[in-house]
């Protein structure tokens, strides 16, 4: 389904300030899979996924998504393949126009849009079924800006706005660290639940190392630009959060991983 | 204000507000501030004066100052997705280059239009007076921009537009070309800039190079005083609350020049005008704190007397 050879990535080339975020980066997903990312500031892990969604070229390497080599693609022809949701609320929605209206241009992702209606009745009682779905009260404010909700709102809005059109990739990036414990956990629980009922192939990073091992069927942990760890399906069913550490430690040549915000969690 | 000339101001509002509304596209809805402006509203007045003078009908004339205006929003819109010119300057560098376009069209600095046929002459010959030809043409011409432009808002294209303006990467990462969308928002803005230049210039009589200058003031203080007192709830609210901002600001010309100010301070008034309108927000906070401190002393005075 996705198919990563070798990505590299080198920021701020040939100034004092290059960075080697993405080193040499491998993996392959298979449909259906469901892979948590993991690992320290600086990792690579959200530049992995933006290499995915086409916000840069990369500087060497392949990436293929459902058989087709999207390297040289542009982020806007690679959108009919990928949903995706953000780790800042504000960035999934446009803010100043309705939920409808917001989801009528997600419903239209990756196609073509001209001058027909940009959202027709039967569309709106569509939406009106899936924000029922949310079960946040949402169904009733479908002309309300999206500017005017609440970051646990918006991103549930964001992730609808990501799968209803059931990509053939899902990517989210710490796409539940900006917001409160208790929606953080609805959020992620709603996740679960639209990932498994679609059988979503997704992609999540996340910095909490408990839920990257409660969710999905793969882990990834990534260092320094590079996968450091990938974790299979039959492992990662008696993986438990002393042995991640002890196989980060391992990996990463003895070094010591408690400045990382990834344990704090 | 004698009835006449606030009929004269309404009527100028009106087709100044077919500029005001290009400027509402860029600035509101694209969020990019255009200064390609001062260059395409001449620039329609010159191709309008000139086609006229060369016997076309001025409703073709007007027709062609519409496509020149958006080829010039699209020459400004290059500029800035395609050769990544910030959009300040690339506004700039097409203005800039349009003053001589303009000559180039014109042939000299000004094109008088004595006794041409005009989309106004072509009524006011049906025995219509002038002045309310003026009104029907104004009236005419902002009700059909509406009216497309309310359409084209609510169509998928037009909600890509919208969303380009208010989270460009959001709607990338739905599939949407944003450099398309900001091009076609300037070619739309600017059209209707030079429109408005093309009917201004048969209005006024003549065509003149440097009319360009203090436009895009204009235009965003039409923008902001119809914003701040009609709302702006919905595109369709927008757009009236920018045809009522314009012809507010004329009716406040009108006023303060028959008090006797001279027409060379206007443009000065203009920018003070708009200064004010765009710190209103500011103002607003400053006032409600200095209200609420005063309150909040008022209550601990109470406090301590208690």
């Amino acid at each position: 389904m996705l198919k990563l050879q070798n990505v590299r990535k080198v920021f701020g080339k040939g100034t004092a300030n290059e960075k080697v975020a993405l080193d040499k980066v491998s993996f392959t997903m298979n449909p259906g899979d469901f892979i948590t990312v993991i690992g320290g500031n600086g990792a690579g892990k959200s530049t992995t996924l933006n290499a995915i969604a086409g916000l840069f070229f990369i500087d060497d390497g392949y990436i293929e998504i459902d058989g087709n080599d999207v390297t040289k693609l542009p982020e806007h022809k690679r959108a009919k393949y990928i949903g995706r949701v953000f780790q800042d609320p504000r960035m999934g929605t446009a803010t100043n126009m309705s939920i409808e209206e917001n989801l009528a241009m997600a419903l239209r992702r990756g196609k073509k849009r001209g001058l027909h209606k940009g959202i027709t009745r039967e569309e709106k009682s569509k939406f009106r079924e899936y924000l029922e779905m949310l079960d946040l009260g949402l169904e009733n404010r479908m002309s309300t800006k999206t500017g005017l909700l609440s970051g646990g709102q918006r991103q549930a809005i964001t992730l609808l706005m990501a799968t209803m059109t059931k990509p053939q990739l899902l990517l989210l990036d710490e796409h539940t660290a900006a917001l409160d414990p208790k929606t953080a956990k609805k959020v992620l629980e709603l996740t679960e639940k639209i990932i498994a009922e679609d059988k979503l192939t997704a992609l999540m990073v996340t910095h909490n190392m408990r839920d990257a091992i409660k969710l999905g069927n793969r882990l990834i942990m990534m260092h320094k630009g590079n996968v450091l760890i990938d974790v299979c399906e039959e492992d990662k069913k008696y993986l438990q959060v002393a042995d991640l550490l002890k196989m980060f430690e391992k990996a990463s040549g003895g070094q010591n991983v408690d400045n990382d915000r990834m344990l704090l969690n | 204000m004698r009835l006449s000339i606030l009929m004269g101001a309404v009527s100028q509002g009106l087709l100044w507000s077919i500029l005001a509304i290009g400027v509402y596209i860029t600035y509101k809805i694209l969020d990019y501030a255009d200064l390609t402006t001062e260059g395409s509203y001449p620039l329609g007045a010159a191709v309008a004066a000139q086609m006229i003078l060369s016997g076309y009908n001025p409703f073709v004339a007007t027709f062609v100052s519409m496509i020149a205006g958006m080829a010039a929003g699209f020459v400004t819109g290059f500029l800035n997705t395609k050769l990544k010119i910030p959009s300040l300057l690339s506004g700039i560098l097409s203005m800039t280059g349009l003053y001589s376009v303009n000559l180039r069209i014109m042939g000299k600095a000004n094109l008088p239009l004595l006794k041409q046929d005009t989309v106004i002459s072509v009524l006011s010959d049906r025995g219509i007076e002038t002045s309310t030809a003026v009104l029907i043409v104004g009236i005419i011409s902002v009700l059909v921009v509406i009216a497309i432009l309310w359409w084209f808002f609510g169509t998928e294209k037009g909600f890509a537009i919208r969303a380009t303006g208010d989270n460009s990467a959001m709607i990338r990462a739905l599939g949407v070309n944003t450099n398309s969308m900001v091009i076609l928002g300037l070619v739309i803005s600017n059209g209707l800039i030079a429109l408005s230049g093309g009917i201004m210039a048969q209005y006024n009589g003549y065509a003149d190079v440097g009319m360009g200058t203090g436009t895009i003031v204009i235009g965003l203080a039409s923008v902001i005083i119809g914003e701040v007192l009609f709302g702006h709830s919905s595109i369709l609210r927008s757009l009236f609350a920018v045809v009522l901002g314009s012809i507010l600001y004329r009716i406040i010309i009108a006023f303060v020049l028959s008090k006797g100010l001279v027409p060379t301070d206007l443009k000065l008034l203009s920018s003070v005008l708009l200064a004010v309108c765009l710190s209103l927000p500011l103002i607003k906070e400053k006032l409600y704190n200095f209200v609420e401190k005063i309150h909040g002393n008022k209550q601990k005075e109470g406090e301590v007397n208690a």
